[in-house]
């Protein structure tokens, strides 16, 4: 092909494309940028509506939480301590076993152990959560009911168990890299001094790596309560005010979902809610992760 | 006071616990496998009789022996193309930015630290975003588009994260060979820089998509259709997915959907199962190259 005669000298060319193309990939950047304004500016927008008609403190204080009855009652609560007992019962479950997992893996185990073990975990977090959702349904809630016999057909604690089985991989992978990261002559001082395996583990190693294991179980608490499937499938619709695990709860994410599901007007003052709760599901996390952020910060500085 | 005989009494027991130690630590970390086998056996036990031709050939219907998975997958196969279509291109783009081209400034800070937080925002939240600017701002109602859209949103985070993983592991002095022959930053990145970090790049995209695959909240978020006996035609068309189709299966008491559900799940495991595989290959296959 013959090239076109040149308006441009090659070097001025060069230079306006790529300018262009320097613009075009920080565009690219940027979208995600744009991203969390759209998330902050649409829950903000939906929220504020939102609370033109309900009162902030009716919906964050409020005990009761019926806006489909008539009068409708518009308390967050309920639905708050769905989710916290929900992921109180999945920490439960991962934070020891995840960090067991991350100690044996760390500190005991072979390489060749290690090679096939890990992998293997990271498969749990792999399963998709409406698999998860059913499981909890299908399986755990019938095997609960055989020796717990009030345990309801929908309940939070089977939610809860399962949930926490799914997040032992993020655990256990954080928590592991925070263990791995504690100097070895750190260890070799434990163990000069006449210490066990045992007591260097719990004694130098784990208390070594506290903050990269506290990052790592705060964000596991903030993906526990982000989590919808499960516990939409699982836990049931219940929104009364109460914590017994045995029985059906409601969290934040299962309503988000459940209103979305039904055929409530978009205009109605019900579908608004979930933009109301998601706003608040949204900052829960985001605190979360930020707290996990900086304490992870603060860890990645005394060792590096 | 302690003699050395209390001392061998004592070292003998903190022998014993640590043992006892080891073994629980390792009942931990198998526990978990071991749920995932009684999962799996679970669901293919329960599925099994359900798995034939008729099921991936037919569409769901409100006879569980008619019902069949054929709208669901294809509509999940039409989301993850849509999807792979809009974040691959912005999330490689986004990676060669911070990569290669961006200086250290506040802006990239933002974006970085912007990236890590978006990252841990719950999937549903990004439902409600595609809710709201996709199907309502938009006006594309709910459609294809709209699921793919928030699905790429959805993912953007995670591709960009393993896309800049792969561009760092390319060596620098292949970079700076490059523009000592005189080449500029874009033909460094066109000519060196993505044709080594490629597959790296794919391996972690399929990854990331694998994870749309399975995601359900932000669909169901977005109005996604529980029921849809018909393929889409084309973007714009209404649709259901594998999960939305298990779940909706799952709500239902009667025991032969539940059973439906579980033939459904081992054909979404099977799905994403081929997707990491090739996944696996193509790193396999990085590995050896490099």
């Amino acid at each position: 092909m013959k090239a076109a005669p040149p308006v441009l000298t090659g070097a001025a060319w060069r230079k306006i494309s790529e300018g262009a193309i320097n613009a075009a990939l920080l565009a690219c950047a940027a979208v995600s940028v744009l991203t969390t304004v759209g998330i902050i500016g649409n829950l903000l927008f939906e929220t504020l509506e939102f609370f033109r008609i309900v009162p902030v403190f009716d919906f964050l204080l409020g005990l009761k939480w019926t806006p489909l009855f008539d009068p409708p009652s518009f308390g967050v609560l309920p639905l708050v301590a769905g989710t916290i007992s929900v992921s109180a019962i999945a920490m439960v479950i991962s934070l020891p076993i995840g960090l067991l997992a991350a100690i044996y893996l760390s500190e005991y185990a072979s390489r060749n152990t290690r090679r096939v073990l890990k992998p293997l975990l990271e498969i749990l977090a792999g399963i998709p959560t409406v698999v998860y959702g059913y499981f909890a349904l299908t399986f755990v809630t019938p095997l609960l009911r055989q020796f717990v016999s009030e345990t309801q057909v929908f309940n939070a604690i089977s939610a809860g168990i399962v949930m926490g089985i799914m997040i032992i991989p993020l655990v256990s992978s954080l928590s592991e890299e925070a263990l791995n990261a504690v100097p070895q002559p750190l260890r070799e001082a434990a163990y000069g001094l006449g210490a066990t395996k045992l007591e260097v583990t719990l004694r130098t190693v784990v208390p070594a790596a506290l903050s990269g294991v506290t990052a790592a179980f705060i964000l596991a608490i903030s993906r526990s309560i982000g989590e919808t499937m499960i516990v939409l499938i699982a836990a049931g619709q219940s929104t009364t005010l109460q914590v017994n695990p045995l029985k059906a709860m409601e969290t934040m994410t299962a309503y988000i979902a459940r209103v979305s599901l039904g055929d409530n007007p978009q205009q109605s003052v019900e579908f608004k809610t979930i933009f109301a709760v998601g706003m608040l599901l949204f900052s829960a996390t985001f605190v979360l992760n930020l707290i996990s952020q900086r304490v992870l910060a603060k860890y990645r500085q005394v060792y590096q | 006071m302690n003699t050395p005989s209390d001392f061998r009494r004592q070292l003998e027991n903190r022998k014993r616990l640590g043992a006892a130690f080891s073994v629980v630590a390792f009942a931990a970390t198998v526990l978990g496998l071991i749920v995932l086998a009684v999962l799996l056996i679970d669901v293919f036990v329960k599925g099994q009789g359900w798995l034939d031709w008729q099921f991936l050939t037919s569409y769901p219907s409100r006879k569980p022996a008619e019902a069949g998975i054929l709208s669901p997958l294809v509509g999940s196969l039409w989301l993850v193309a849509l999807t792979a279509l809009f974040s691959f291109p912005v999330s490689v783009a986004a990676a060669i930015y911070l990569e290669e081209y961006a200086q250290q400034n506040w802006l990239t800070g933002l974006i970085q630290t912007n990236i890590a937080n978006l990252a841990g925002v719950p999937s549903i939240v990004y439902g409600l975003l595609g809710l709201g600017i996709f199907v309502r701002g938009l006006g594309l109602g709910r459609s294809l588009l709209a699921g793919a859209l928030t699905m790429s949103l959805l993912i953007l985070p995670t591709l960009i994260i393993a896309a800049r993983e792969a561009i760092r592991a390319v060596p620098p002095s292949l970079r700076h060979a490059s523009l000592a022959l005189g080449g500029t930053r874009w033909q460094t990145v066109r000519n060196v820089v993505l044709p080594m970090a490629f597959p790296g790049i794919l391996t972690g995209t399929i990854l990331a998509l694998s994870r749309a695959i399975g995601e359900t909240a932000p669909l169901i978020t977005i109005g996604a259709l529980t029921y849809i006996a018909f393929l889409p035609e084309g973007p714009l068309s209404a649709f259901t997915v594998l999960p939305i189709q298990i779940f909706n299966w799952t709500s239902r008491p009667q025991a032969d959907f539940s059973k439906l559900a579980a033939a459904g799940i081992v054909i979404l495991l099977a799905v994403l199962l081929s997707a990491n595989a090739v996944a696996i290959i193509l790193r396999d296959r990085l590995q050896k190259r490099q």
